[in-house]
């Protein structure tokens, strides 16, 4: 069909019909192989029994005043701590604004006694003290992190040092008085 | 040097003189390897085996980072691939059958090479390499198998390592070696587990070998006759279209199979976890080894069986000085193209066999397909190449389509 006398004017390079087959052929096969990459890929994804340990319920009635605990959720550390009132009221009292990442203490707990962060250093990862009574606890009386010297204060918000945002609150919520479930 | 190229030439050109990797795999399967312009689609499967293995070694990897090689979770740890592992159960799937389609391939690769004669002068050592590579490839597949950890897994490994204890004086030392243990256990599983993760790159260094050795005298073609220079066309873009025409094929039928049938290749028996105090009734190995069990099997002393099926492997490695004639395209060789057919169907019959217990009909069609596999080259082979009075063979590979009467 091709060699037929009226097709012998040779259309200008890439727009023939040989052309536009051939770039077809090869777009759909890129995107198909680039496509079927994905289940390869989405592999290395968190499976779904690992996505299932994804919550816990955790019970606060035990802890006193001024204790601390630390639970382990998703593989990592979770600062579980019921403030004593001075701590409560050093952290509501600060004035926020001015504060390397703002937030008021008040949209980071539920219950002001009990404050639960995650326990990640926000700079790069490494656990920050303050949990046990024998640890150091910064400058603020919160956390420190000895990697790289974050001090964290009594809402775990970040005060000074490398870390550029505040300990992570995570999803929680109050099944009754004393038990929550994060996740 | 022209001024006018572009920062995007420069750039390439810069590159080039430092690494000439791009014009290394153009000169390999690029535009610079001339090909002959008459091969057909059984020229397909090298590359196919090619993709193949690419394919295991990247479903394999990331297999690897989801198994565990211990005897208490090896199984667990295959089942969670399957139901929790995002795409997990395709990976497998791929892994499992891509053995099987793997297989497949090489074997039509090999017969490809049996029919138009790709074994004989000056191709000899891309031929040995193409054994290596067989070799190597049973080797992984074999301890693939093992990993899972079901009853196939676990009884096969123990049948084909006691293989080795058929070795006189010192064969129960070396099955023990290959053990680490007093029977197959876990020691078994960490080694061949590392063993079948090395070896794949092993075949990606033979291969490179087998390629660079084909490039050497060039491709084979159906006439069997050197091409001239006139007669060759760039690999790249006419086989590279072509062998991506083939690859679609094939992947439909892969894909028909890891989709709809993705057990039918394996054994439901693997589906038990490994139990040492109990043999499976009616063992058998995958079916890409059945030819060569039912060789094992065919003999009632253990030594001349183990010997005669590697025997029927290594017989390959000689096969260009068992074949005395000159003329490698059977085409041109009509009591060899005979030949080749029965052999073919000699090898599907010792397949059947090798699924079958070793009694009655199967056993004596065991004997004679044994037989039949050893007598065509050893005897046959080189009488033929003697006796046969071979066709004329064609000036050029071009004279045969040129002489063809106009339509």
């Amino acid at each position: 069909m091709a060699d037929t006398a009226e097709n012998q004017a040779v259309p200008t390079a890439d727009e023939s019909r040989r052309d536009f087959l051939l770039h077809a052929t090869v777009a759909t096969g890129a995107v198909g192989a680039a496509v079927s990459l994905w289940p390869l890929i989405n592999s290395m994804n968190p499976a779904a029994d690992t996505l299932a340990l994804s919550s816990i319920e955790f019970s606060l009635g035990g802890l006193e005043e001024g204790q601390s605990v630390t639970i382990s959720w998703r593989g990592k550390p979770v600062f579980v701590r019921y403030r004593t009132a001075d701590e409560i009221e050093t952290a509501q009292s600060e004035r926020w604004q001015d504060l390397p990442d703002p937030q008021a203490d008040e949209e980071r707990v539920i219950d002001p006694k009990y404050l639960i962060v995650v326990g990640v250093c926000t700079h790069l990862g490494c656990i920050p003290l303050g949990q046990k009574t024998t640890e150091p606890r910064g400058d603020f009386g919160g956390y420190f992190c000895p990697c790289h010297g974050s001090h964290y204060d009594t809402s775990a918000r970040i005060r000074r040092g490398p870390a550029p945002t505040n300990l992570e609150v995570p999803e929680y919520t109050f099944l009754s008085e004393t038990n929550i479930r994060i996740g | 040097m022209s001024t006018n190229k572009g920062w995007g030439a420069r750039a390439f050109d810069w590159f080039e003189e430092r690494l000439p990797i791009v014009s290394f795999i153009d000169h390999s399967v690029g535009s610079q390897y001339p090909a002959p312009k008459n091969l057909n689609y059984f020229w397909n499967f090298g590359s196919l085996a090619g993709f193949m293995l690419v394919v295991m070694i990247l479903t394999g990897i990331l297999l690897a980072m989801s198994y565990t090689p211990h005897v208490d979770y090896a199984f667990d740890s295959v089942e969670r691939i399957m139901r929790d592992v995002n795409s997990g159960w395709l990976l497998r799937y791929m892994h499992a059958n891509g053995a099987s389609f793997f297989f497949i391939v090489v074997y039509i690769h090999i017969f490809r090479g049996l029919y138009y004669g790709s074994y004989k002068a000056p191709r000899e050592v891309l031929w040995w390499l193409g054994i290596i590579i067989l070799l190597l490839m049973m080797a992984t597949a074999f301890m693939g198998y093992v990993l899972p950890w079901g009853q196939m897994s676990f009884w096969g490994a123990t049948v084909i390592t006691n293989l080795f204890s058929a070795i006189p004086v010192v064969g129960d030392e070396i099955v023990t070696w290959l053990w680490g243990g007093f029977a197959v256990g876990n020691p078994t599983l960490n080694r061949f587990y590392a063993l079948h993760y090395l070896l794949p790159f092993v075949i990606v260094g033979a291969v490179v070998l087998h390629i660079w050795a084909l490039h050497i005298p060039g491709s084979n073609n159906p006439t069997g006759i050197e091409a001239a220079p006139q007669d060759k066309i760039p690999f790249h873009p006419y086989y590279t279209a072509k062998d991506a025409f083939g690859l679609g094929v094939f992947l439909l039928a892969y894909f028909a199979v890891v989709f709809w049938f993705p057990n039918a290749l394996g054994h439901p028996d693997n589906y038990i976890p490994a139990n040492p105090l109990s043999t499976p009734a009616h063992i058998v190995p995958e079916w890409y080894f059945l030819p060569f069990y039912a060789i094992l099997r065919s003999i009632d002393n253990k030594l001349i069986g183990v010997v005669l099926m590697f025997a029927s492997i290594l017989i390959l490695f000689v096969i260009p000085w068992l074949d005395t004639s000159r003329i490698r395209s059977a085409t041109f060789r009509p009591i060899y193209k005979v030949l080749f057919w029965i052999l073919l169907v000699d090898c599907v019959v010792l397949t059947w066999c090798g699924a079958q217990l070793p009694e009655g009909l199967p056993l004596i069609l065991s004997r004679v397909g044994t037989f039949w596999y050893f007598f065509h080259f050893l005897v046959l082979l080189p009488v033929i190449g003697w006796i046969e009075t071979p066709r004329p063979l064609p000036t050029s590979i071009s004279t045969p389509v040129v002489a063809k009467p106009a339509e």
